[in-house]
């Protein structure tokens, strides 16, 4: 187990080394000019040129890769064009709330994707699997600023039970939480059903039943744990998906996490931001699946980390 | 034809005009028509039938369980203490189940739940229902395992299926439904998966623990040397039907119905080698195997060093002759069809293997797939090694047009030939394989191993999954193909009356070497080496004169072919008897 930690831990650095690599020529290739972002529309070629050498983008481009990669090593993620701060420290200002969200997203889609898709599955062929497989498509087809907007007219607007927006109390987190779970939800709604219904097929059921268990015990002890099995890879995948879609909503709920930071840094072209929010990225799909490695054993004894 | 009351003085289950239908596309089909008997307790009724014969389905509706929605039983009851089973809700009997009557099933691999530990397993029956709490539930288990024969029962506990073999898994399975001390006991096809050896000490299990309790058993089987061995009365179905019931001895003695009799006679018998066909000449061998290793590396730590080994082919030598037959036997794990991979470079190996007295270790691209087309492979399952989406037309031609041998008007005439060589109809290429029953689908995975002029073939279990009169059927296609066509046969096979019919020589393995080997009739007659007579002691014969007549208390396991990466393997020595046959001494 410990090896397997170490070795893991050594992949992923090495994995996040490459993106960054792969990261910085492809911002470096792009046909925008972050020197005359930052000096402003309205600066003559020569301040143009005084803002470039400032940040240091005249030099040659293997010098300015490899001085990043060198303070990258050492934790360094340089500094922010136009906000003049280290981006280590804007990064860190935010993510607690992004966090916080992202916790909120997987809780909200893993009960609503299992509990609906148990349901379906238990269910299979009736009425009530073919609705919930409908509503579960709904969930996953429907573009999330939708989500979100009608979200917050029936639950904020209409219903007045939360706040269009803000941040700092429990009811912030509800809406985005569900607008993130929503979509997820219905993925995992649909994984989870053919998974029961997969299980259900299963001799040992079968003989769970010949033991004259009831039903409830049946599903819950035997069926469950079975079925959620291949969600569990699927979280350590959505942990990336999350890392996008929370641009969309971090804006339409006005939430403070890095999804506002990485919008407006894109608009501006402020490289070391959008470095820093990749790499962030990145670690935190290396870091989700490694935890979905770690989970799974926990509750299929048949995997073993070696 | 019911059995009179009176010949069973506590009749405990009686079973009167059972119907059972299941909802097809085409309406409802009829599985079982019309089934009754009387279970006196402490007995043991076989069920006995091939496959469709809807002997699982009579037990699946005494339990209950009949899958739905699908089945139901249409007529009929099932009076059990009073109570007709047939019209008790789901909750009553949910009481029942587990309880009074409790159900054993074919496959121990997969009817345990991977992810609950053997305790969880073992404790949720009686605390549902004997209302024992967690700790008495505990001991319980713990003393059932033990009644069981499992070693360090309280150890088991805390492990999962996975880490038990396929004996022991069905031994937890028979623990836990004797552990409420059921009435009767449904054992569906109990060790059917077993290896041979461990066959013969669950049914003698079985035995045992109704001469405790004094339970009925119902025992449903296809297995007419299961029968003999265990029945007190039989039970002969087919198509949903009772063919013949009787008590045991008067059923192999004297069958009455036709069916009967042809399903005995089909039955192969097993005698000591004295039916096995003689050996053939031996001139240069067509397939030449010197030192086959195969091992399989396990990986770990950080560096994903080999940390273990699988020796599954420890140097393992012998030859086969044109026209010949060796028979490769033994338990599972113990090398036979990862020799057969090895042969067909399905599988990295080291030593040598020469075909036709060319050297075929190392060859690749198109030099391998000419040895394809000299050796060819049958597998146990027709019906997972056809491609569903394939007409078998199709399928059968298709090793011709890979190896562009043959296309358009001459590949439909090569693969009409080639079914009519299996008995097949060539009008039937268009359809598809589900079209086909089991055996009928093993003679199209010969045909299509036959269109390449094979030299060789390799027939993995090409049998073991069919019925009796099928298997029959089929061994007799594969022999009237080797006297027509010279075949040679690399047959691996677990069942020694079948390796008895067909083979002329025999190489027992065991943990990956052979431990003997030598013409059929010697192996088998005179058998030299403790683990082959152990092997031979546990075949069950299907004479209930003969009842545990040949058997001894089969202890023991085979060993896991697991080593640490720095193992060394013993090679075995072997003593020559003379006649070629071969033993290895210890």
């Amino acid at each position: 187990m410990p090896a397997y930690l170490a070795r893991r831990l050594v992949q992923a650095a090495l994995i996040l080394l490459g993106v960054a690599a792969i990261t910085y020529l492809l911002l470096y290739m792009l046909p925008a000019d972050p020197a005359r972002m930052v000096a402003g529309r309205s600066a003559g070629k020569e301040q143009v040129e005084m803002v470039r050498m400032q940040l240091g983008l005249d030099r040659p481009i293997w010098e300015q890769f490899g001085s990043y990669m060198w303070k990258l090593l050492q934790g360094d993620l340089g500094r922010s064009y136009l906000q003049r701060v280290q981006v280590t420290e804007l990064l860190g200002a935010r993510l607690p709330a992004s966090l916080l969200l992202m916790v909120g997203a997987i809780f909200c889609e893993l009960v609503i994707g299992v509990t609906l898709g148990m349901i379906a599955g238990l269910r299979r062929g009736t009425a009530v699997d073919q609705t919930l497989m409908v509503v579960a498509l709904v969930f996953i087809s429907t573009p999330q600023f939708v989500i979100a907007l009608s979200l917050l007219y029936v639950f904020a607007y209409w219903l007045g039970w939360f706040s269009i927006g803000g941040y700092g109390e429990f009811q912030h987190l509800v809406l985005p939480s569900l607008t993130l779970g929503l979509l997820g939800g219905g993925w995992y709604a649909r994984v989870t059903r053919s998974s029961v219904i997969e299980v259900l097929r299963q001799d040992f059921i079968r003989t769970a039943r010949a033991k004259g268990l009831d039903r409830w015990r049946i599903v819950l002890v035997h069926i469950l744990p079975n079925a959620v099995l291949p969600i569990i890879a699927m979280v350590g995948i959505d942990i990336g998906y999350f890392m996008g879609s929370i641009v969309v909503v971090e804006s339409v709920f006005g939430w403070p996490g890095i999804g506002q930071l990485t919008w407006q840094a894109i608009q501006q072209i402020d490289i070391p931001i959008i470095m820093g929010v990749t790499l962030l990225s990145a670690c935190a799909i290396v870091l989700g699946n490694l935890l979905a490695d770690l989970v799974a054993p926990l509750i299929d004894p048949r995997i073993k980390l070696r | 034809m019911a059995v009179s009351a009176s010949a069973h003085p506590t009749p405990l289950l009686k079973l009167d005009g059972l119907r059972v239908a299941f909802a097809t596309p085409t309406g409802p089909a009829t599985i079982v028509d019309g089934l009754s008997f009387i279970l006196g307790a402490g007995e043991t009724l076989c069920i006995a039938g091939e496959s469709g014969s809807g002997k699982s389905v009579t037990a699946l509706s005494l339990m209950g369980l009949l899958p739905k929605p699908g089945g139901r039983v249409t007529a009929g009851s099932a009076m059990f203490l009073g109570r007709d089973l047939f019209k008790l809700g789901e909750r009553e009997m949910q009481e029942i189940r587990g309880d009074d009557i409790a159900m054993i099933f074919q496959e121990p691999m997969t009817s345990l739940n991977p992810v609950l530990s053997i305790g969880t397993q073992m404790t949720e029956g009686l605390r549902r229902h004997k209302g024992l709490g967690e700790r008495e539930a505990e001991t319980r288990a713990i003393a059932v395992l033990d009644s069981v024969r499992i070693p360090e029962a309280r150890r088991r506990m805390k492990q999962f299926p996975h880490e038990l073999s396929g004996g022991m898994r069905q031994r937890v399975m028979i623990a836990m439904a004797m552990s409420c001390d059921p009435k009767v006991l449904i054992a569906d096809e109990p060790t059917t998966a077993l290896d041979v050896t461990i066959q013969a000490q669950i049914l003698e299990l079985m035995s045992d623990l109704q001469k405790q309790t004094g339970m009925a058993i119902i025992l449903i089987t296809h297995d007419m040397g299961v029968v003999a061995e265990m029945a007190d009365r039989v039970i002969v179905m087919r198509h949903g039907k009772v063919v013949e019931q009787g008590a045991v001895k008067s059923l192999f003695t004297a069958p009455q119905a036709d069916y009967t009799r042809a399903l005995l006679a089909a039955v192969p018998k097993f005698a000591n080698g004295k039916n096995a066909p003689g050996e053939t000449p031996r001139p240069e061998p067509i397939l030449s195997v010197r030192d086959l290793i195969v091992r399989f590396d396990v990986k770990g730590g950080f560096f994903h060093r080999t940390k273990q080994r699988v020796h599954a082919v420890e140097k393992i030598s012998f030859d086969l002759a044109p026209g010949e037959t060796l028979a490769l036997v033994g338990e599972s794990g113990c090398g036979k069809s990862t020799t057969a991979r090895a042969i067909m470079h399905l599988s990295p190996f080291a030593g040598s293997v020469k075909v036709a007295g060319k050297e075929t270790a190392g060859l690749t691209g198109e030099a391998l797939r000419a040895l394809r087309r000299d050796v060819q492979m049958i597998f146990q399952d027709p019906h997972a090694s056809l491609d569903p989406r394939m007409s078998v037309g199709d399928l059968v031609g298709e090793p011709l047009v890979i190896h562009g041998l043959a296309n358009g008007k001459e590949l439909a005439d090569r693969v009409a030939d080639l079914f009519e060589r299996v008995g097949l109809k060539p009008d039937h290429m268009t359809r598809f394989p589900h079209e086909f029953s089991g055996g009928q689908r093993q003679r199209i995975c010969i045909a299509r191993a036959l269109g390449l002029n094979p030299r060789i073939i390799i027939a993995d279990e090409c049998v073991s999954a069919l019925d009796v009169s099928i298997q029959a059927q089929i061994l007799a296609l594969l022999k009237k193909l080797r006297a027509e066509l010279g075949l040679s046969y690399l047959f691996i096979s677990h069942d020694m009356a079948v390796v008895e019919q067909i083979s002329h020589r025999v190489a027992v393995m065991y943990l990956g070497q052979i431990v003997e080997t030598g013409p059929t009739k010697e192996v088998l007659g005179n058998p030299q080496h403790p683990y082959t007579q152990k092997l031979l002691a546990a075949v069950p014969i299907p004479d209930p004169a003969r009842r545990g007549l040949a058997r001894r208390r089969l202890e023991g396991e085979v060993p896991s072919p697991f080593r640490p990466a720095n193992y060394v393997p013993q090679y075995l020595n072997y003593r020559d008897l003379g006649g070629g046959h071969l033993v290895a001494t210890q």
